[in-house]
C-alpha cells in the first residue's frame, strides 16, 4: 500500500507549539536559566551549577514551609473529601431541590480567589469582622493575627468554605450516574444503608473521589492568594506556605537564583506527589 | 415459593390520577399459581415493569392489595417480601469476589458462615461459575453476571418468587440460548414462582407454561403459547404474536355469514354480537389457503423467507399475508379460502366466544 507522505501537515500544529513555548516552554526555560546561575547586577550571569538548589535544600526555611504546606493540604484534604461525600449523598436527587442546591454549592467556586481571601480577613477581624466580634462576644480569644492555632484554624475554615463544593459536585456526579437497578437489587438483597455506601456507592465514585483528591491535593498544595490576603504568612512565619516564601524570596529579596531553584523543587515534589496518588489509587483496577 | 394475588391493583405514576389514561397499569386481577413460570409478554411501556415492580414492593400500587400465599404483603417492603429479581443490565457489586456476591444477600440477614459456605458452594456448582469464585465479579462477562443475579436469588432458601426483567437483553445471542435453558432447568430442579419480563415472543414462548400478554396498561390475554396463537382473545395479541401477525380484515356479521367487501364467508357457529360493535374478522396467516379455489386475491409481492413464502396480498381491498409452503404453488388468478375453524371473531377488538369461552 502506498502512504502519501505529506510534511506540510506540520504545519496545522505549528501554532500550538507557538502557544505552548510561549507561556509553558519558555518561562519555565527562564527559571532553570536563572536557577544554575548568579549575577552581580548589570545582566551579567556567572555558572552556579548546582549551588542554589543544595542552598535551597539546606535551608530550614524551606523545609519548614514544605512541612507546613503537607499539614495544610492533609488537614484539608481529610476534612473536604468525607465532607463532600457526607453532603453529595444528602443532595436531592430530583424536584425543585437539585438545581437549588447545585447553583448554592458552585456560588463559592465562582468566587475570586483574593476576594474570598479578603470576605475571610474582613469576616475574622477582631475589631469590625462578624466572626471576631461574634466569637468575642461570646468570650472566646480569637485572634488570626497574633494567635497561630487561630491564623490557621482561620485559613482551613475558609477553603474547607470555598472548595468542599467543588469535591460535592463531582461526588453528586458520580452519584446521578448509578442506575436505579443497583439501589433495586440492594433492598432485595437486604443490604443496610452502611453496606450500600461501601459496595454501590463508594465503588462508583471512586474515579470522581480520585479527580476531586488530585485537583484538591494540588490546589491546597499551591495555595497562595488566600493566606497572603489573610496573614500574610504571620504570624511569624507560621502561615508561610512554600509559595508565599518563594514569592517573598524572588520578590522581595530579589534573590532570583535561589528563588528559581525552590520553584523548580516546588514543581518537582507537585509533580511527584501527584503521580504518586495517581498510582496508588488505580492500582486497585488491575488486579481484578 | 408461595402463590401471588394480585386483587384489583391499579398504578398511576402521577399524584392524582384523574382519568383511565392516568394509569399506567389499569386493573389487574389475577392469581400466578405457586412454581408456575410466567412470562409477562408486551411492546415497551405496556406496563408490564411496573407490574412487576409492584410485585416485587418497589412500586407501592395506588389501589389494590398483593397476597402471597394468602398473606397480605402490599405495605411490606421489599426486603420482608422475600422476592429475588433479576434485571435487564446486570448488578454485580464490582468491588467483590463471586462469591462474595453471592454471599451478599445471606450475609446481609445474618446466616451463619458456616451455612452460607455451603450454599454458596451450592449456587457456584449450579451456575458453573466454578472456576471464577474468587475472581473479582468486574471483569466477567454480562451472562456471567446475569448468572450472579440470578445466584444471588437463588441462594436464598426462603425466596417467594424470582422475577426477571427482560434479563437476556444484554446478553449475546448465542449465549442467550444457552442462559435460557439453563434457567429452565433449574426452575424445573426448584420449582420458584418464576414471572419473566420480555418484549420478545420468542423468549417467552419457549419459557413459559402461561404467558401473560400486556397491552396500554392492561392483561388483555393469559394462556398457553398454543391458546395465544390459536384463539387470541384481543386482536392486539394477533398483531404481536406470530411472524407475520394476524390478519385482521373488519368486517359485517350476519347470523352466522361474515361479509367482507364483496366476498361472504360462513362461519360453523353465530356469534353473539353487541348492537353497534365495531366487527373484525381475524385469520392467522398459516390458516389462509392459497389456490385455485375461493376469493379472487391480488398478490403484490412474495417474501421467501427460506422454509416457507409469505405472500403479501389485497383481498377484499385490503392487505392480507398468506404464508404457503416453500414449495406450494402461486397461481396465476390467485384465490383464498379461511379455514373456517381457524377464524376469529372480534367485536370492538375483543374475541367473541364460540364453543369455547372466550374471555
Amino acid at each position: 500500500m502506498n502512504k502519501t507522505w505529506n510534511n506540510k501537515a506540520w504545519f496545522m500544529v505549528l501554532p500550538v507549539l507557538v502557544l505552548v513555548a510561549f507561556s509553558a516552554a519558555i518561562p519555565l526555560m527562564t527559571v532553570v536559566n536563572y536557577s544554575v546561575q548568579d549575577t552581580f547586577g548589570n545582566n551579567q550571569f556567572f555558572w552556579a551549577g548546582t549551588a542554589w538548589f543544595e542552598d535551597v535544600l539546606e535551608s530550614d526555611r524551606f523545609w519548614e514551609a514544605l512541612g507546613r504546606n503537607l499539614m495544610f493540604s492533609g488537614i484539608i484534604l481529610a476534612i473536604e473529601i468525607p465532607l463532600g461525600i457526607l453532603i453529595a449523598l444528602n443532595m436531592p436527587k430530583k424536584g425543585i431541590g437539585v438545581p437549588v442546591c447545585l447553583v448554592l454549592m458552585a456560588l463559592p467556586l465562582l468566587i475570586p480567589w483574593n476576594v474570598v481571601g479578603t470576605i475571610w480577613q474582613v469576616f475574622g477581624r477582631v475589631d469590625i469582622g462578624l466572626l471576631g466580634r461574634g466569637l468575642a462576644a461570646l468570650g472566646i480569644n480569637y485572634n488570626y493575627v497574633n494567635n497561630v492555632f487561630d491564623a490557621w484554624a482561620t485559613l482551613i475554615v475558609m477553603d474547607v468554605w470555598h472548595w468542599t463544593s467543588l469535591v460535592v459536585l463531582l461526588c453528586y456526579a458520580g452519584l446521578v450516574s448509578i442506575p436505579e437497578a443497583y439501589y433495586q437489587a440492594a433492598k432485595i438483597d437486604g443490604a443496610s444503608r452502611w453496606a450500600v455506601f461501601r459496595y454501590i456507592q463508594l465503588p462508583k465514585m471512586k474515579r470522581v473521589l480520585l479527580i476531586a483528591f488530585l485537583l484538591r491535593f494540588m490546589d491546597s498544595f499551591m495555595i497562595y492568594t488566600e493566606p497572603f490576603v489573610v496573614t500574610g504568612g504571620g504570624p511569624g512565619n507560621s502561615t508561610t506556605f512554600l509559595s508565599i516564601d518563594l514569592v517573598k524570596m524572588a520578590i522581595g529579596q530579589f534573590d532570583l537564583g535561589p528563588a528559581a531553584a525552590m520553584s523548580i523543587i516546588y514543581f518537582l515534589i507537585i509533580l511527584l506527589l501527584s503521580w504518586i496518588f495517581y498510582t496508588v489509587m488505580t492500582s486497585g483496577d488491575e488486579t481484578a | 415459593m408461595a402463590r401471588i394475588d394480585l386483587e384489583h391493583i391499579r398504578h398511576a405514576y402521577g399524584e392524582k390520577p384523574k382519568s383511565e389514561a392516568d394509569y399506567a397499569l389499569k386493573e389487574v386481577h389475577h392469581q400466578w399459581n405457586d412454581g408456575g413460570a410466567y412470562a409477562l409478554l408486551g411492546p415497551s411501556g405496556c406496563g408490564k415493569t411496573t407490574l412487576l415492580n409492584i410485585i416485587s414492593g418497589l412500586l407501592q400500587p395506588s389501589e389494590g392489595r398483593i397476597l402471597f400465599d394468602g398473606k397480605d404483603v402490599t405495605n411490606l417492603p421489599t426486603q420482608a417480601r422475600n422476592i429475588a429479581q433479576v434485571f435487564q443490565f446486570p448488578v454485580v457489586y464490582d468491588t467483590m469476589t463471586v462469591y462474595d456476591n453471592l454471599a451478599f444477600p445471606l450475609r446481609n440477614r445474618g446466616v451463619p458462615e458456616a451455612e452460607i459456605d455451603r450454599r454458596v458452594r451450592e449456587i457456584i456448582e449450579m451456575t458453573d461459575l466454578g472456576g471464577w469464585a474468587r475472581r473479582k465479579a468486574r471483569g466477567l462477562t454480562a451472562d456471567q453476571k446475569q448468572k450472579i443475579s440470578l445466584g444471588r436469588g437463588l441462594v436464598r432458601n426462603d425466596v417467594n418468587a424470582i422475577l426477571f426483567d427482560e434479563p437476556l437483553t444484554v446478553i449475546d445471542p448465542h449465549m442467550k440460548w444457552q442462559l435460557r435453558s439453563q434457567l429452565k432447568k433449574l426452575h424445573r430442579q426448584f420449582g420458584f414462582t418464576m414471572v419473566y419480563v420480555t418484549h420478545d415472543q420468542t423468549e417467552a414462548l419457549t419459557f413459559a407454561d402461561k404467558v401473560v400478554v400486556m397491552y396500554d396498561g392492561q392483561i388483555v390475554q393469559i394462556g398457553t403459547p398454543a391458546e395465544l396463537f390459536e384463539r387470541p382473545s384481543h386482536t392486539f395479541v394477533g398483531y404481536f404474536i406470530g411472524s407475520p401477525g394476524m390478519n385482521v380484515l373488519p368486517a359485517a356479521i350476519d347470523g352466522d355469514r361474515v361479509r367482507i367487501g364483496e366476498e361472504t364467508i360462513g362461519l360453523d357457529h353465530a356469534p353473539k354480537i353487541a348492537a353497534g360493535a365495531r366487527t373484525e374478522l381475524g385469520i392467522r396467516p398459516e390458516f389462509v389457503r392459497l389456490g385455485r379455489e375461493g376469493m379472487p386475491v391480488s398478490i403484490r409481492k412474495v417474501e421467501d423467507i427460506g422454509r416457507q413464502k409469505i405472500v403479501r396480498a389485497d383481498f377484499a381491498g385490503k392487505p392480507i399475508a398468506i404464508v404457503v409452503p416453500e414449495d406450494g404453488e402461486i397461481p396465476a388468478e390467485p384465490r383464498v379460502a379461511f379455514d373456517p375453524a381457524a377464524i376469529n371473531i372480534y367485536a370492538d377488538s375483543w374475541r367473541v366466544g364460540s364453543k369455547e369461552a372466550g374471555r
